[in-house]
C-alpha cells in the first residue's frame, strides 16, 4: 500500500499540489484522473520521489520515503515498475535488452535464469517474436506492452503507469488496460495510473481518484463515477456526447 | 547572466560529483565503454586522418613560403618549424577542436534526447544512477581515446607535410625527416601535446554532457543543448589552453 498524506508542492510561485491525501490500495489498479493542469502527473513523480514534496509524506507499506537511507531508497526503486506516456525504451537497445537491463542492473541470476525470465514476462504481455526488433521497428502499442514487460521483469511490488494510452488507437488501448489490470491482480501489485481516458477509468478502474487544482476532489470506484453527483466529475466524465447519452440512460 | 553563469557551474560540479562514482555494475560499465570507444573514438579516426594530414601539408607551404625569401635559412628549419606547430598546436588543440563539434554534439544531443523521451527517467526510477551509467563511460572513452588520436594526427600532420614538402618540391621528403629529428624533446613536442589531449578529452566529454544531460524539453532544446555543447567546449578548450601553454612551457 503507499500513502500520500498532506502533499504540497510548488514550483516558484506555481502551486500544483495542495495537501494532496490518498491511500493506494494493495491489488488494486488505482487510476488519478483529471484535466490537464490538475496537478496529475507532478503528483505521480512525487509519489516516485522523482519530486521532492514541499510539504508532506509518501508512505510505501508504513516506511516514509523521505526518511529512508540511501540503501534503502535505492532497495525501493527496485521494487518499483514503471510505465512511461511515451514508452521511454532504451532506443540503442533491442526489446530483449530493454526487458533484460534491469535484470542486468540489479538482479544475481545467471544469464540462463535471465533468458528465461525475459521469456516468460515477454510471453506474459504477448510480444513473442519481437526479442530481436529495436524500439523504432515496433508498433506504439508494442511499445507499451514491451514497457510493462521491463516495469514487470523484476517482480515489483508498486506500478507506475504515467497515460499509458496516449497515442494508442481504442482497440490497443483495451489491451493495455486489461494487461495492466491482470497483472496487477496476478502478481498483488499496488498499481497506480495516471490517465486521462474514461475508458480505462470504466475498465480497470478498481479505486478512482479525481484530482482538480491540486486538490483531491472526489475517490470512489469505476461504477461509482458514473453515479457521482460532484460537480466538477460529472463536468469532467460527462464532457462527450457519448457519456452524455450514459448518464440519461442511466436515470 | 551573471547569476545564471555561477548557477551552471555549480550544477555542473553537481553533476560531476554523481558521475565520479563506483558503477552499479562493472561488467555493464565495461561494455558501456567499449561502445562508447567505438562510437566517439573509432568513428573519429577517419575525419582526423584527413584533418591533420590536410593540416601538416598546409603548414608546411606556409613555412616554406614564409622562410624561402632568405638564402641563408637551411630548408630543414620549415621541417623544424613544421614540427613545432603540429606537436604544440595543431595536433592537440585544432583536433580537439574539431573533435568538440563532432563528438560534443554527439554526446549532447544523444543524451538530450533520451532526457526529453524520459529515458533518463526511467533509469532514475529503476535506482540507476543515470548520471554515472551513462556519461562515465563517455568521459572515460574520451580520456582514453583522445589522446592516441592525437598521437596520430601528430604522426598524420608531419607525413603529410613531408609529402606536401616533397610533391611541391618545396623540401625533400628525407630531409623534412631529418629537420623532425633535429632538437627533437620528448617531453616539449609529445608529451606536452599529450597532456592538452587528456584535458581537452575531459572538457569535451564532461561539458557536453552537462549541456545534453540537463536539457529541459522537447526536440528545439535538443538542438539548442547541442550547439551549446559544441560552443561551450570550444570556449573552455581556448581558455584551458591559454592556461596550460602558460603552465607548461613556462
Amino acid at each position: 500500500m503507499i500513502q500520500a498524506k498532506g502533499i504540497h508542492k510548488s514550483f516558484k510561485e506555481n502551486r500544483v499540489l495542495n495537501g494532496v491525501d490518498v491511500h493506494f490500495n494493495r491489488g488494486q489498479a488505482n487510476l488519478i484522473i483529471g484535466s490537464s493542469g490538475s496537478g496529475k502527473t507532478v503528483f505521480l513523480k512525487t509519489i516516485l520521489g522523482l519530486h521532492q514534496p514541499d510539504q508532506g509524506q509518501i508512505i510505501y507499506d508504513g516506511e516514509v520515503l523521505s526518511e529512508m537511507s540511501k540503501q534503502r531508497a535505492k532497495k525501493l526503486r527496485q521494487e518499483i515498475g514503471m510505465l512511461f506516456q511515451g514508452g521511454a525504451l532504451f532506443d540503442s537497445m533491442t526489446v530483449a535488452q530493454n526487458i533484460r537491463f534491469p535484470l542486468e542492473m540489479f538482479s544475481e541470476l545467471t544469464a540462463h535464469q535471465m533468458d528465461e525470465r525475459v521469456k516468460f514476462v515477454m510471453n506474459r504481455v504477448r510480444l513473442e517474436g519481437a526479442d530481436s526488433k529495436f524500439p523504432s521497428e515496433i508498433s506504439g502499442g508494442m511499445q507499451k506492452r514491451v514497457s510493462i514487460a521491463r516495469a514487470i521483469s523484476m517482480s515489483p511490488k508498486y506500478l507506475f503507469c504515467d497515460e499509458p494510452n496516449s497515442g494508442l488507437d481504442p482497440e490497443t488501448a483495451i489491451v493495455i488496460d486489461q494487461l495492466i489490470h491482470e497483472i496487477t491482480h496476478e502478481f498483488d501489485m499496488t498499481t497506480i495510473v495516471n490517465t486521462h481516458d474514461m475508458n480505462s477509468v470504466l475498465e480497470i478502474g478498481d479505486h478512482v481518484i479525481f484530482m482538480k487544482g491540486g486538490h483531491k476532489v472526489w475517490e470512489g470506484n469505476s461504477s461509482e463515477v458514473l453515479k457521482s453527483t460532484n460537480e466538477d466529475v460529472e463536468e469532467y466524465v460527462f464532457r462527450s456526447k457519448l457519456f452524455k447519452q450514459v448518464r440519461q440512460a442511466l436515470r | 547572466m551573471i547569476t545564471n553563469f555561477f548557477e551552471g557551474i555549480g550544477a555542473y560540479g553537481i553533476l560531476l560529483t554523481k558521475v565520479f562514482r563506483k558503477p552499479d555494475r562493472w561488467k555493464l560499465f565495461y561494455r558501456s565503454t567499449i561502445k562508447e570507444i567505438h562510437l566517439l573514438g573509432i568513428d573519429s579516426i577517419g575525419i582526423v586522418v584527413i584533418l591533420s594530414v590536410f593540416m601538416g601539408a598546409i603548414v608546411t607551404i606556409q613555412t616554406a613560403f614564409q622562410l624561402s625569401d632568405d638564402p641563408l635559412i637551411p630548408t630543414y628549419y620549415i621541417a623544424m618549424a613544421t614540427r613545432e606547430s603540429i606537436t604544440l598546436e595543431f595536433s592537440p588543440t585544432v583536433v580537439s577542436l574539431i573533435l568538440a563539434g563532432k563528438v560534443g554534439s554527439n554526446i549532447a544531443s544523444s543524451l538530450g534526447t533520451m532526457r526529453v523521451s524520459e529515458q533518463i527517467d526511467a533509469l532514475e526510477v529503476m535506482g540507476v544512477n543515470s548520471a554515472n551509467f551513462l556519461i562515465l563511460p563517455k568521459i572515460i572513452a574520451q580520456l582514453f581515446f583522445n589522446p592516441l588520436l592525437i598521437l596520430m594526427s601528430m604522426f598524420l600532420g608531419l607525413w603529410g607535410g613531408a609529402m606536401a614538402g616533397d610533391l611541391l618540391g618545396l623540401i625533400a621528403f628525407q630531409e623534412s625527416i631529418s629537420g623532425y629529428q633535429l632538437e627533437f624533446i620528448v617531453f616539449e613536442n609529445v608529451i606536452y601535446g599529450l597532456i592538452k589531449s587528456i584535458v581537452y578529452a575531459f572538457i569535451i566529454g564532461s561539458v557536453s554532457a552537462y549541456c545534453g544531460y540537463t536539457v529541459k524539453g522537447g526536440a528545439v532544446e535538443v538542438g539548442i543543448a547541442s550547439t551549446n555543447a559544441v560552443v561551450r567546449s570550444c570556449l573552455v578548450i581556448i581558455l584551458s589552453n591559454y592556461v596550460l601553454t602558460d603552465l607548461l612551457l613556462n
